[in-house]
């Protein structure tokens, strides 16, 4: 196969619980087992009680778009000229915490603030999925 | 809070040519603006014995630069590992330096061979550890990318539009024409403005700052010593560093902050305005971050000038134009004089302020806001004559 040239997560103490569920399709948050409170990305200690204590919880993997870009100049340019134009967003999950990601499946103009989205997921290597999003039809 | 209002001066300045190609290391660039900074105030070598500056590994430490222009005994010496942020900070440290008695004389300083070394604007790490591996695997990589996401929200928000962002760029380009140190001096139009070629939608190039190889300094030091010296003192009124919360893991994560249509203006503004004893309707001219022409309208809402969401509709009309209520940028900023990262815009407030712009020079200037940064944290001075 070829080589995937993108950039692709390290993935550290904190974070590799996420990425493995990634590639079980399941995207997951943090949930402070002291207070309760739903992070991301991924800490050691909860901002709000300081406990280092917590769970995953799968989120229902539905939000809505905050804001987004569409990048038409690919930088670096021998990586990304094939993919452009294409969106970046913030995505504010049903959970309430915003996660980076791209609106796929739909042209790049028709993407609009607050548009509903859900996660699909796409395996960029064997050990790296990523989670997308999608449009949910009206 | 900055409890030294007037007590300390800015009291030489000093810059070297700003290109895309300097040909020299940058510490000789930084040695250079340094010792054109002494000579301007009229001290010696021998009279520096502090240095504070800021890089984000793209540049050389003070030692290096003490150590080039032969400062016999520096006492005091702080690198600041930081972004633009940090422009205006720095100055203020060198006041609290001086003030705890550590130096008497201290030099500030920004280098770096912007656009033919480290390319701070294209040249972040593919390797997506830390806080990036939310981001660039995704193609979110670069400083234009972060922006503009930023701005789409303030445009979601508040009906902000490509015109309101176009009267930045051509506003500032036409101060840039008569700045000989400008590196962008062919004046533009609102028709080049929307046909440059959009980079990251919602911005084009000409919402993006240049990238430059060069060095600025600014010599800091007691208020009364500076009345003795060659120069007209500028006085650090006042000043003010920091954000809200969540300002993130690093300049490009802004995943927890709250609201992209607001940066960390707001949140500096009542320690600015109260350590300076002024207001926004005290200040004659402001040099404001320019990385982006949209950081200028946060920054503005944010420091008071105009109402949130206004900042659009109040840069239109002519407002900052240099015959306007509120000059902005008077020598082209980040976008149309150079990336000095922010530090360029205080020795253009100290030439404002001293009176010696020539064919750009404000009339009347007593007061000139400076600011640095354009996300989550960021600093800013008032400055005085």
């Amino acid at each position: 196969m070829m080589s995937y040239a993108k950039p692709l997560p390290v993935l550290d103490s904190e974070t590799k619980t996420f990425w493995e569920a990634c590639r079980q399709a399941k995207l997951t948050l943090q949930r402070c087992a002291q207070c309760g409170h739903v992070r991301f990305p991924p800490t050691h200690f909860c901002s709000k009680c300081h406990s280092a204590r917590h769970e995953w919880v799968e989120s229902s993997g539905h939000g809505r778009v905050f804001s987004w870009i569409v990048v038409r100049h690919p930088v670096p340019r021998d990586v990304y000229a094939s993919d452009v134009p294409y969106v970046v967003a913030l995505i504010t999950l049903d959970e309430g915490v915003r996660i980076p990601s791209n609106i796929v499946g739909i042209a790049p103009e028709r993407v609009t603030a607050d548009m509903p989205v859900r996660v699909i997921f796409r395996e960029a290597t064997p050990e790296i999925t990523l989670p997308l999003f999608e449009p949910i039809p009206e | 809070m900055y409890a030294l209002r007037d007590k300390y001066a800015i009291a030489g300045i000093g810059w070297t040519e700003y290109s895309k190609k300097s040909g020299r290391t940058v510490r000789s660039l930084a040695s250079e603006a340094s010792l054109k900074a002494i000579d301007d105030a009229g001290l010696a070598v021998s009279d520096i014995d502090g240095f504070v500056s800021f890089n984000f590994n793209d540049s050389v430490p003070a030692i290096s630069v003490a150590t080039e222009i032969g400062v016999p005994a520096a006492r005091y010496a702080n690198d600041f590992l930081s972004g633009g942020n940090a422009a205006n900070m720095i100055v203020l440290t060198a006041a609290a330096v001086i003030e705890a008695g550590l130096a008497e004389t201290v030099l500030c300083y920004r280098a770096m061979n912007g656009r033919s070394g480290f390319r701070l604007g294209g040249g972040r790490d593919l390797s997506a550890y830390g806080i990036t591996q939310f981001t660039a695997p995704f193609g979110w990589i670069t400083y234009p990318q972060a922006m503009a996401m930023w701005c789409r929200r303030h445009m979601i928000e508040y009906g902000t539009t490509a015109e309101q962002l176009g009267e930045i760029a051509v506003t500032f380009r036409s101060n840039a024409v008569s700045n000989p140190r400008a590196m962008q001096r062919d004046p533009i139009v609102m028709n080049d403005y929307m046909a440059s070629r959009m980079i990251v939608e919602p911005f084009r190039m000409l919402d993006i700052c240049l990238e430059t190889d060069g060095a600025c300094a600014v010599l800091v030091t007691s208020a009364e010593r500076a009345r003795d010296l060659r120069r007209k003192p500028v006085y650090i009124s006042g000043g003010a560093y920091g954000g809200g919360p969540d300002q993130g893991e690093d300049l490009f994560d802004a995943i927890r902050w709250p609201d992209h249509s607001h940066n960390y203006a707001k949140y500096i503004a009542d320690d600015l305005w109260r350590s300076a004893g002024m207001g926004p309707t005290d200040i004659d001219i402001a040099q404001i971050y320019d990385c982006f022409t949209y950081s200028i309208i946060m920054q503005l809402e944010g420091l008071g000038f105009c109402g949130e969401g206004e900042g659009g509709p109040f840069v239109q009309g002519g407002r900052i134009a240099r015959n306007g209520a509120l000059p902005l940028n008077t020598h082209g900023g980040l976008l149309s004089e150079g990336y000095i990262h922010g530090l360029n815009h205080v020795v253009e407030a100290v030439q404002q302020l001293r009176g010696e712009a020539g064919p750009r020079q404000i009339p009347d200037v007593e007061t000139c806001l400076t600011t640095a940064g354009a996300m989550t944290c960021g600093s800013a001075m008032v400055l005085r004559n």
